[in-house]
């Protein structure tokens, strides 16, 4: 029977009640052994679909269409719930995004294994301990024995995620399905939970569907591309065709905006709207030069400074591009004191006994040192645990340290009064990580952006002037106001929580992973936005990311951190260019670059 | 765990002594004495002096602070300047009559609310999730004593199967005490079984959107058995919160049932106490429940942390 594994004919799914469907017509198809990625942004419906293949479509989409999978005869989207539990795991197996919330927390390790085991019954009672234990060393867990015993709040990110691909290829099902397996990861965890998954997936002979929205991460491990975009499939095709000629508009543009080594004629990252002259990824070649993968539609644009003299800088009355400003307008200020000192600050956490015994002590920071120039651009890179949010919170007045000082502009933070602590507020301002939670839900975006203009005290009609002109700047249009965080995505989201961070017009702008939430395409979008009012407003910014790439095309130094303590830093193209130290190489090296991931296949032939 | 018991046990005794010295300082404080009540208005100022000193009255508070607490500890609640009555046997007989009473209410709501709570989760867009949902919440607008009304017109007037009121202790007539029980603890148990059955709903509701649910089912397991698996055990946390407050609301709460069925429980004893001015036997009883609210509370603290190892290991 020469059928494939996986066949999808036709799958429209639509929510109850509402008249246009979430996907549409989507049809697709796996060979038995194949990986296939499925590369979308949030709502592209890559979810959806992987889900009607498990039978686990949340009750209110109803979904069309026909699904089969070798194994079962007939259509799942017909099959009853007891008939797609004995198909799960027995056939199709998933790991999912979220592994801090994907495992029982009452329940041990080694039971939840068993429990997949025994559901099927492929293995005899007797032999389940024996079986648990193989399958927590083939993914590498460090002292499996001693695993099974664990509760999952034990165990870090990435040892759960390891627990979630043992469980889902416990029966040595035929298809795997991975719905963004690493993004909740840190880098390095990432490139070794990569390399587990295609290891496994080979060692089992399963098909795979790889969802995910970072397009590194399917060069790495997929045979074949399907790229969706609002429901619907706009392309499809193997990686190495899919990445050096993609022909829809939308993968181009998906391309574009996810390099960012690659930036326009006025030192901006790629967007949808300005991915045509996209040239694709900087590649390695043989004579150790760079040259691009992509051939231009029909101009080759040469990234050179010369020809970078920005039309949109001009505009706004600047002059030099992004790239050359960082080094121009550090340089002068250098020699004048430094506007954010941090001397040998430390951090402990102290978990209280009763009647203050002391139980246990945590060092978040030990002994951090460093300066801020007014003007630099400071990326601080760690993993998760590193103190880089420890950090920021000291900075900024909302922590304070156990020892140490830390001095922002004229005020000592961390012996500040209350209103010392406005003071720095209305001079240091802060843009969260998570654009979803970090806005007062019940609040209307012109009282969300006015809030800090209340607290520092500015009357009523320039408040919603200065409002207006804000939301302007971050490009919302005056409608917003009136509405509230729900109606907006998670990119038009941050920009208020940028505008809000900017309407008073502090000196320094602290970044804590804007970006790290949002989809590639909104990503570029918001980062040059940054980029521009950086540039406007003269700020020193501070960013903190786990994303390297995202660090390096945006700042001009850079502080490592990795428990707590300051591994190395520098100037940013010189870490990135000569890291000293052995765990800066690994972070680099674990960062997932589109032109690696190609190279390392050998998939593409470097560009002309 | 050890640890995080003694810490709890600690409290337990802080918060019982804390107690202790609230109700008798204000009892203290109270204008009117119990010589002055005892001998009425028209009592000269000697003679309340000469039964004073009888009573013990006069010694400075410390004094008497610690000769009722130390009392207590030994079992005996003092003896009641109103009746000339030990008040211990009165206090043991009436916590015995209301925690039976207490118990079996809370218990019949908890076997009553979670599988009608639960049923009304997996079921919430069928009219019988729809149903459930509307019943509990009108059980929750009924009070308890309409409620006792009601099924004493009913089953008792109407009917005949229960007798509409009175006590029998279980050692006179097992069949007795049963029959006097049914009604006091179903109109106590329907309120409260009405508020349970929405904790369990929503609970069980938050509980079946959670990951590790989809993960159980992408295991092989059917919705249903996902959650009897992984799901209720996982809802039983907030539960058993809600539980233990209303078990605690419920020993002074079922006051109004003992009155409707003339049952002598603690409450009614409360009342009686404070209607005649027996300062003693109110201090008895109020301090027997703190005791007990203090305990069920414990329970509830150290019973959270055996189901979920989380709050075990941060305790």
């Amino acid at each position: 029977m020469p059928e494939n594994l996986l066949e999808v004919r036709n799958l429209t799914i639509t929510p109850a009640g509402a008249e246009t469907p979430v996907l549409h017509d989507v049809s697709l198809s796996l060979a038995s052994g194949e990986r296939v990625g499925l590369i979308g942004e949030s709502g592209s419906g890559k979810s959806l679909t992987a889900q009607s293949v498990m039978g686990l479509l949340p009750e209110e989409l109803h979904a069309q269409g026909q699904v089969s999978l070798a194994g079962h005869d007939g259509n799942l989207l017909d099959a009853d719930e007891r008939t797609m539990a004995a198909l799960r795991s027995d056939i199709v197996s998933m790991v999912f995004q979220e592994p801090m919330s994907a495992l029982n927390p009452l329940m041990r390790i080694g039971d939840q294994i068993a429990e997949v085991l025994r559901i099927h019954g492929k293995v005899p009672r007797t032999q389940i301990p024996a079986r648990v234990l193989a399958l927590l060393s083939d993914v590498h867990m460090p002292d499996p024995d001693s695993a099974r015993y664990a509760f999952p709040h034990q165990m870090s990110g990435g040892q759960r995620q390891r627990v979630m691909l043992a469980i889902a290829l416990a029966n040595s099902p035929r298809l795997l399905i991975c719905d963004e397996p690493t993004t909740a990861l840190d880098v390095t965890v990432q490139r070794r939970m990569l390399d587990l998954i295609a290891e496994r997936v080979a060692a089992v002979h399963a098909g795979m569907l790889f969802i995910t929205h970072d397009l590194a991460v399917v060069a790495g491990v997929c045979d074949r591309v399907i790229v969706m975009y609002r429901g619907r499939i706009v392309e499809t095709g193997p990686v190495d065709r899919i990445f050096s000629a993609p022909e829809h508009e939308y993968t181009r543009g998906l391309l574009a905006s996810s390099d960012l080594e690659a930036t326009d004629d006025h030192g901006r990252l790629f967007t949808l709207k300005t991915a045509l002259a996209y040239t694709g990824p900087r590649m390695p070649t043989a004579e150790g030069g760079e040259g691009r993968a992509l051939a231009p539609d029909d101009e080759r644009r040469d990234p050179s400074p010369a020809q970078r003299t920005g039309s949109l800088r001009a505009a706004r009355g600047g002059g030099a591009d992004g790239a050359r400003e960082k080094e121009d307008r550090a340089a002068p200020v250098r020699d004048s004191a430094p506007l954010i000192e941090v001397s040998d600050v430390s951090r402990v956490f102290r978990a209280r006994g009763m009647f203050g015994r002391r139980r246990s002590a945590v060092t978040a920071l030990g002994g951090i040192d460093f300066t801020v120039a007014a003007g630099e651009r400071l990326g601080i890179v760690g993993e998760s645990g590193s103190g880089k949010s420890t950090l920021l919170n000291i900075l900024s007045g909302l922590d304070r340290p156990t020892t140490g000082r830390v001095r922002v502009g004229d005020i000592r933070v961390e012996a500040a009064s209350a209103r010392a602590l406005r003071a720095l507020r209305e001079n240091l301002q802060i843009v969260f990580q998570d654009p979803f939670a970090s806005l007062d839900p019940r609040m209307r975006v012109a009282d969300i952006v006015a809030e800090p203009l209340i607290a520092a005290g500015v009357g009523q009609d320039e408040r919603l002037s200065r409002v207006e002109e804000m939301l302007d700047a971050v490009d919302l249009d005056a409608k917003s106001l009136r509405r509230y965080p729900h109606q907006f995505s998670g990119g038009q989201r941050q920009r208020i929580s940028i505008a809000r961070a900017l309407v008073n017009r502090p000196q320094i702008l602290v970044a804590d992973e804007p970006v790290s939430a949002l989809d590639v395409s909104v990503r570029a979008q918001v980062l040059n936005l940054l980029t521009d009012l950086v540039d406007e407003y003269a700020l020193t910014l501070l960013f903190v990311s786990h994303d390297l790439g995202v660090v390096k095309h945006l700042c001009s130094e850079v502080i490592v951190m990795k428990d707590g303590a300051i591994v190395e830093s520098g100037a940013t193209d010189d870490i990135y260019a000569n890291p000293q130290e052995e765990y800066t190489r690994r972070l680099i090296a674990a960062t997932p670059s589109l032109a690696e991931a190609l190279a390392a296949g050998g998939r593409v032939e470097s560009g002309i | 765990m050890l640890n995080y018991a003694l810490s709890r046990a600690t409290q337990f005794a802080l918060s019982l002594i804390f107690a202790s010295v609230v109700v008798f300082a204000l009892m203290s404080l109270l204008p009117g004495n119990a010589a002055q009540v005892a001998l009425g208005t028209n009592a000269t100022p000697e003679a309340v002096a000469a039964l004073e000193a009888q009573y013990g009255l006069d010694r400075p508070p410390v004094i008497r602070y610690f000769d009722w607490v130390l009392g207590m500890l030994g079992g005996d609640f003092g003896t009641s300047y109103v009746t000339g009555a030990e008040i211990t046997p009165v206090i043991v007989s009436s916590v015995q009559v209301t925690a039976i009473l207490v118990i079996a209410a809370i218990a019949l709501s908890v076997v009553i609310a979670v599988p009608l709570g639960t049923f009304a989760a997996l079921e919430q867009r069928n009219w019988i999730g729809v149903t459930i949902s509307a019943a509990s919440q009108i059980g929750i607008a009924i009070p308890n004593f309409l409620a006792a009304i009601i099924l004493v017109i009913v089953f008792s007037l109407t009917l005949g199967w229960f007798p509409s009121q009175g006590w029998m202790a279980p050692i006179e007539g097992f069949g007795g005490f049963l029959l006097r029980l049914v009604l006091p603890v179903v109109s106590l148990a329907l309120v409260q079984a009405a508020i349970l059955t929405r904790y369990v709903r929503s609970a069980v509701l938050d509980v079946m959107r959670e990951d590790f649910i989809r993960t159980a089912r992408a295991k092989g397991l059917t919705r249903t058995k996902a959650l009897f698996v992984h799901g209720l055990r996982n809802a039983a946390i907030p539960v058993i919160t809600v539980a233990g407050v209303q078990l605690a609301t419920l020993l002074v709460g079922a006051v109004i049932i003992e009155q409707i069925f003339v049952l002598p429980g603690i409450g009614s004893e409360l009342v009686r106490a404070v209607a005649n001015r027996d300062l003693v036997a109110v201090q008895g009883i109020v301090m027997v429940l703190v005791l007990l609210v203090l305990i069920i509370n414990l329970v509830v603290d150290i019973l959270v942390p055996v189901i979920d190892p989380r709050i075990r290991s941060a305790a």
